[in-house]
């Protein structure tokens, strides 16, 4: 038995088997192993929840920048600057204390990479692809959400390429913080609507 | 097509359990799966529409004993195979044992900033947008066999007209080999209770995204 075996008896069915799809497409010339690792890093890197954090603090502290926002939001985060290109077709949807919006795709897992970055492993599950269109609000209870009976619940779910963000209440008690600090509020699920903000005493320093 | 993979309203799936402080991946092969996956889109192996109707067509068993990279894995196998890029053969053994069909263009680090961006699907409309904000419509009862983005449970019903979002690349026609098809999307809203029943919340609405020939006025 070479190196190479026993190196591979460590390996699991699906390692093994991604591994030979990755070693063919590289001796085709369709895949550069050190691309791929390029590819990796940016994910890792580049893209994720705090660039919606970023977009909502604004939209917390400037009005005219969340009206933009709702109006047109892959323009206004254009605005902001933000490294990573937000690309097209992204919806802004406010919640309120009477309206709640949620964000689902049921047929596959679609999710705005652009700036919440990969979804977690629940957006993606059956669990919550079969639920949230039919039991929201069984759904946001396994978050440890209940939200008032007369609150009106509104689920999107994400069919074509359009995406969605949702800007969710600025927590009460923050009047004067700066935009950095607002931020530190805003969790990825409160941007999909599984979640509320952090309240001020719960800030992450 | 009716597949596993358009779960909406479904049963017996159980609780939704989020994972606290979750990393972006699990498993470095995980990564590995994303990056070909970006890799070959760019290569235009395929797009974003075909990778999803690959998935759907997975054996309904397989795709639900599948996580979401896996799925992913798979759906990049069967579309390879499908396209000449690799033979089962090859992906038995491990290695290439011929040479595939060329491939339009590769990626490079030169090309590293493409690998976040993404594209447009917005294209010229050919006639103006038949429904406008306000209208009702009723969704189409149809089941094709091939993909689609109408999902089970919203078929017949009976929905509103929210807002136009411009004229798209329409993914029912690109996956059937017959271009792009654009077609002018709206967001449809429709009364919890249309789509679950009386019993249902008064409280819910639930919205998709739908393509004009999924529509018609009510």
């Amino acid at each position: 038995m070479g190196p190479d075996a026993n190196e591979h008896s460590e390996l699991s069915p699906i390692q093994l088997r991604v591994r030979a799809l990755e070693t063919i497409l590289t001796e085709k010339g369709y895949v550069d192993p050190a691309v791929l690792d390029q590819i990796v890093e940016r994910f890792q890197t580049v893209i994720g929840p705090h660039i919606g954090a970023r977009v909502i603090a604004r939209a917390w502290t400037d009005p005219a920048f969340k009206a933009m926002l709702l109006e047109d939001a892959t323009k206004a985060i254009a605005s902001l600057g933000i490294d990573s290109q937000v690309g097209d077709h992204l919806i802004a949807v406010e919640n309120t204390p009477g309206h709640h919006n949620m964000v689902v795709c049921t047929l596959c897992s679609c999710y705005p990479w652009d700036v919440l970055g990969l979804p977690p492993i629940w957006y993606k599950s059956a669990p919550y692809r079969s639920r949230a269109v039919s039991d929201p609000r069984g759904v946001l209870a396994d978050f440890g959400i209940v939200l008032p009976e007369d609150t009106q619940i509104r689920v999107w779910d994400s069919t074509a390429e359009t995406r969605f963000l949702v800007v969710p209440p600025r927590p009460a008690g923050t009047d004067g913080w700066p935009e950095e600090r607002l931020a530190r509020l805003v969790t990825r699920d409160s941007m999909i609507g599984t979640g509320m903000p952090l309240q001020p005493e719960a800030a992450p320093q | 097509m009716n597949g596993i993979h358009d779960m909406g309203g479904m049963h017996g799936f159980g609780k939704v359990i989020p994972e606290v402080d979750e990393p972006a991946f699990h498993a470095q092969w995980e990564e590995r799966v994303l990056a070909i996956q970006r890799a070959l889109r760019y290569a235009r192996a395929w797009n974003i529409d075909m990778s999803r109707d690959a998935q759907e067509r997975l054996p309904a068993p397989a795709y639900l004993a599948a996580s979401y990279y896996e799925r992913w894995a798979l759906g990049i196998e069967l579309s390879a195979i499908e396209r000449g890029l690799v033979n089962a053969d090859e992906l038995a053994t491990g290695h290439a044992l011929r040479p595939g069909t060329p491939l339009p263009r590769v990626m490079t680090m030169q090309d590293i900033g493409h690998a976040l961006t993404r594209g447009s699907f917005a294209r010229a409309p050919r006639q103006p947008a038949r429904f406008q904000p306000g209208e009702r419509v009723r969704t189409k009862n149809i089941n094709p066999s091939t993909h689609t983005r109408l999902p089970r449970y919203a078929r017949g019903r009976e929905g509103t007209i929210e807002a136009i979002r411009g004229c798209h690349v329409y993914p029912d026609s690109v996956v059937k080999g017959t271009g792009e098809d654009p077609q002018w999307l709206y967001t449809v809203v429709f009364e919890g209770r249309e789509l679950w029943g009386p019993e249902t919340d008064a409280s819910l609405t639930v919205s998709i995204e739908a393509f004009e020939p999924y529509l018609e006025s009510a």
